[in-house]
């Protein structure tokens, strides 16, 4: 190519405490390209990023837009050379409406920019409606607006991270359909996934980053998922061997025509569920976000009483009137999907967030805090669940997506405990790790721990579990055999074709 | 240009450190114009509020003797303030407790038995306790904003202080002044140092603060009350009881107001009067949070407001300021602190346009 990119960079580094998050980075993205950024929890994506983006400043290098160099100190200063970015976690404004929330950041007459937003829509195939609030979009409708506030301001490079870790399957078909008109019209897209097989599928470009430095660019359509792997985590991926699940034992969790009214008009009433959790299984429940998944988990997991003790039995005790503490004595788990603010508290250190559910494991005496104890158990679940991290000390709010979900998982798995409930146990870990949690969710299986599944990832469920359930608006379908059953059955349940 | 504060990815240390020292001289800065515009002298002003305390051994026992309320409610205060449990009222159990503690030697001026002055101390105790938790059943039973319910129920103590001493408790040979008897002398606490008014609830506060310090900083509940006020969602996906929370918050509060209270009316009054509502339970929040709601700040913030507050008075009578200037001093270091405390979790930026 002749003309100079569009953005380059050059040597940029950006070191965070003891992390080297960015080392010595190299990096060209032209016009009309789709440049997809990949590599492990914590090799530097998302930090690089923020530097594309102004959000935070490299400690060295150069940055050059069209040939020029730039110094961003603010996003406004990128967004005013022409870039755009949607952030893994969405800013939007749940209490206002879509127009609304656009204008926070653009200046304009609410008319005049419904009228452009629908017109995007048009162009983009984005559509949405200007003036629905945003508490009541779909998750992937929200992603939408967020583009189009993006688009607003005619960028020229759009970076997307980990856009399509939160999105249905059938969403992420449409946002890819997005990309490619935009790609056409001559946009730059950074794009940064876990999901090898949506890099090869969409990206001419592709750049491997490993430990903060970029170890590898390939044309990703000529590399299969496999040798991609291996690019990013430098060695060969491990063959996954699965043994075959033993006969499942007793009876660990059990919901008995579970019902539950939603608690807000955006909630989902749950509506005579059935279940039923052996020692020894891992049972799956598929389906679309939003349709009664948080609800459910959080009544299995007690933050939300359930009407009558016997709706929810775990080891044949009746507890749907106990809460999360009680119903941990007797065995129980959980691992919910968000991670902050949820799963860890963000300004606490790690060790201090392992004292949240693991406060049982001998960290107290007298109910005084054993520190030692509690460093002792952090240490061992950041080594065993290779958590990428300086130590025990650093505050989980500055972890990688990745390496948080690590260690919540990790935390909760060295309770030991009989039945465990996992949501989404794989939401933004990279393939390495997914392929090392689900390893690891079927050894537990295999030691008699009892595991519910709840994931979108219909792949991941069906190499793992032996049941699979499918919820939808609330009900919950009967269990299917995995060995049985096929995608496409579960999608008729998903999307209510098949009761 | 517009002004943008930016998250910062952690705490800043330095800014940690800088905090309180740019708020109190923002805080001169501010008093020095504001003075000046009173026409008073303002260099001398900031003297007397700031070193006067310091120039001699009796206005230093002062300091210390202002500060032993102040400590104690503020370090009760915090442990409900960093589980988001905000007692605003602890004026009001701090009345109360004074009025309890006082109801002994009322009703018994010539009691003569040895455990008086405990058995005020600990009706005092549990008077500012009960008084608190009345908002933490209101709260856990019907939702009712603890902040709303302990504000007006502090207006309420006023209101029965008034009537015990214009009727029931009035001394009936005190010229008619609403007051009670002086107590005895068993109801008294032990002065600290001769020749000064210091008395022993500088040691309940120091107490206080050990406990609070050992609670907050190494003990699970002070864990599960930090966790509540940081990620309520957290706290609620471990387990820890919100409504126990909520009780231990207000509870604690009302328990060190309440002593605070009993040790006013056993120390520097010697009898119950109207004098007792002296605001120490505002100035407590005020002191809790200049301390960053940490046990071993609010020591060192309770000193300073007590400076303030001894220099305020000599600063009334030698320059002539008068006591609204004292109050808005205060206010304005409590304005400043917060803003400045902003600074350790938020940097801020300018938005101009740059070329392209
Ligand atoms: N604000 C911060 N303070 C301290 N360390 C940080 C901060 N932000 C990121 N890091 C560290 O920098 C490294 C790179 O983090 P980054 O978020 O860029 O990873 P990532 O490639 O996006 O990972 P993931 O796939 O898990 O999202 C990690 O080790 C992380 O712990
Ligand atoms: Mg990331």
């Amino acid at each position: 190519m002749s003309q100079p990119a569009l953005l380059r960079l050059s040597k940029v580094s950006k070191r965070y405490g003891t992390v080297q998050a960015n080392k010595e980075i190299d990096l060209e993205v032209h016009s009309g390209s789709i440049h997809a950024v990949l590599g492990e929890n914590g090799a530097g994506k998302s930090t690089l990023m923020k530097l594309i983006y102004g959000v935070e400043q490299p400690d060295a290098g150069h940055i050059y837009w069209n040939g020029q160099e730039v110094h961003l100190a603010r996003p406004s200063d990128a967004q005013v050379l022409g870039i755009g970015m949607v952030f893994q976690h969405f800013s939007l404004f749940e209490t206002l409406s879509v127009v609304q929330n656009v204008s926070l950041m653009i200046p304009g007459k609410p008319a005049e920019l419904a009228q452009q937003i629908a017109d995007l829509g048009d162009q983009f195939g984005l559509s949405v409606d200007p003036h629905a609030m945003v508490h009541r979009l779909s998750v992937g409708e929200r992603q939408r607006v967020e583009i189009i506030r993006c688009l607003l301001l005619n960028p020229k490079l759009l970076i997307l991270d980990e856009p399509t870790s939160v999105l249905p399957p059938q969403s992420v078909r449409r946002l890819f359909e997005t990309l490619r008109k935009l790609q056409a019209d001559g946009m730059a897209i950074l794009f940064i996934s876990h999901k090898l097989d949506e890099i090869r599928e969409l990206c001419d470009t592709a750049s491997v980053l490993r430990g903060g430095e970029v170890t590898g660019r390939v044309d990703p359509r000529e590399h299969d998922a496999r040798s991609l792997a291996q690019l990013m985590i430098g060695r060969e991926m491990p063959n996954v061997a699965h043994v075959a699940p033993r006969p499942p034992g007793e009876e660990r969790l059990r919901l008995n025509a579970l019902s539950h009214p939603r608690a807000s008009r955006f909630g989902t009433t749950l509506e005579g569920i059935d279940l039923k959790l052996r020692s020894g299984e891992i049972v799956g429940i598929a389906g679309i976000s939003g349709n009664g998944q948080q609800e459910l988990a959080a009544l299995i997991s007690g933050e939300t009483r359930a009407q009558e003790p016997g709706m929810i039995e775990i080891m044949g005790k009746k507890v749907g009137h106990l809460g999360p503490m009680a119903r941990r004595k007797l065995g129980f788990a959980f691992v919910p999907e968000e991670r902050l603010g949820r799963g860890a508290v963000p300004e606490m250190s790690l060790a201090d967030n392992s004292l949240l559910t693991a406060h049982g494991r001998s960290m107290l005496s007298r109910g005084f805090i054993r520190r030692s104890v509690e460093r002792a158990f952090t240490r061992e679940c950041i080594e065993t669940f290779d958590v990428r991290t300086p130590g025990p000390d650093a505050e989980a709010g500055a972890m990688s997506g990745g390496n948080l979900q690590k260690f919540i998982l990790g935390r909760e798995i060295m309770l030991n405990p009989d039945v465990m409930l996992v949501s989404q146990p794989t939401w933004g870990v990279d393939i390495g790790a997914a392929t090392a949690i689900r390893r690891r969710l079927l050894d537990m299986r295999d030691q008699g721990c009892a595991i519910l599944v709840i994931s979108e990832e219909m792949d991941e469920l069906f190499e793992i579990c032996s049941k699979l359930h499918v919820l939808h608006k609330g009900h919950l379908s009967p269990a299917l055999d995995a060995a049985e059953t096929t995608p496409q059955e579960i999608g008729r349940y998903m999307i209510g074709a098949a009761t | 240009m517009k002004l943008r504060l930016i998250r910062r990815d952690s705490a800043s240390r330095l800014a940690m450190f800088a905090a309180p020292v740019l708020a109190l001289v923002l805080t001169c800065l501010a008093s020095l114009v504001l003075f000046a515009a009173l026409g008073k002298d303002a260099g001398a002003a900031l003297h007397a509020l700031l070193l006067k305390p310091f120039l001699s051994w009796y206005s230093f026992s002062e300091v210390l003797l202002k500060m032993a309320p102040l400590l104690l409610i503020a370090q009760g205060l915090a442990i409900g303030f960093r589980a988001n449990v905000f007692n605003i009222g602890a004026e009001g159990q701090f009345i109360v407790g004074a009025l309890c503690a006082s109801a002994l030697p009322v009703y018994f001026p010539d009691g003569d038995f040895p455990m008086m002055l405990p058995a005020m101390i600990a009706f005092g105790a549990l008077g500012g306790m009960v008084y608190a938790l009345i908002a933490a059943a209101l709260r856990t039973r019907f939702g009712a904003s603890e902040i709303l319910v302990t504000l007006m129920m502090a207006l309420i103590a006023v209101q029965i202080l008034n009537y015990l001493l214009l009727g029931p408790w009035k001394d009936p040979r005190g010229f008619n002044f609403p007051q009670t008897v002086m107590f005895p002398d068993n109801a008294m606490l032990p002065i600290l140092f001769d020749g000064t008014r210091t008395n022993i609830s500088l040691i309940f506060a120091l107490l206080a603060s050990v406990f609070a310090y050992l609670m907050m900083q190494h003990h699970f509940r002070g864990y599960q009350l930090r966790t509540a006020g940081l990620a309520p969602r957290a706290a609620l996906y471990a387990g820890f009881s919100a409504p126990k929370m909520v009780w231990l918050g207000l509870g604690l509060g009302g328990l060190a107001a309440g002593i605070a209270g009993a040790s006013e009316v056993a120390g520097p009054l010697g009898q119950l009067q109207r004098s007792v509502t002296s605001g120490y339970g505002y100035a407590a929040i005020i002191v809790a949070y200049v301390g960053g709601l940490n046990p071993l700040g609010i020591i060192a913030s309770s000193f300073l407001i007590s400076v303030i507050y001894i220099g305020g008075d000599s600063a009334t009578v030698s320059a002539g300021l008068p006591v609204a200037a004292v109050e808005v001093f205060q206010g304005l270091l409590l304005f400043f602190y917060l803003m400045t405390f902003t600074l350790i979790r938020y940097r801020i930026e300018f938005d101009r346009k740059v070329p392209a």
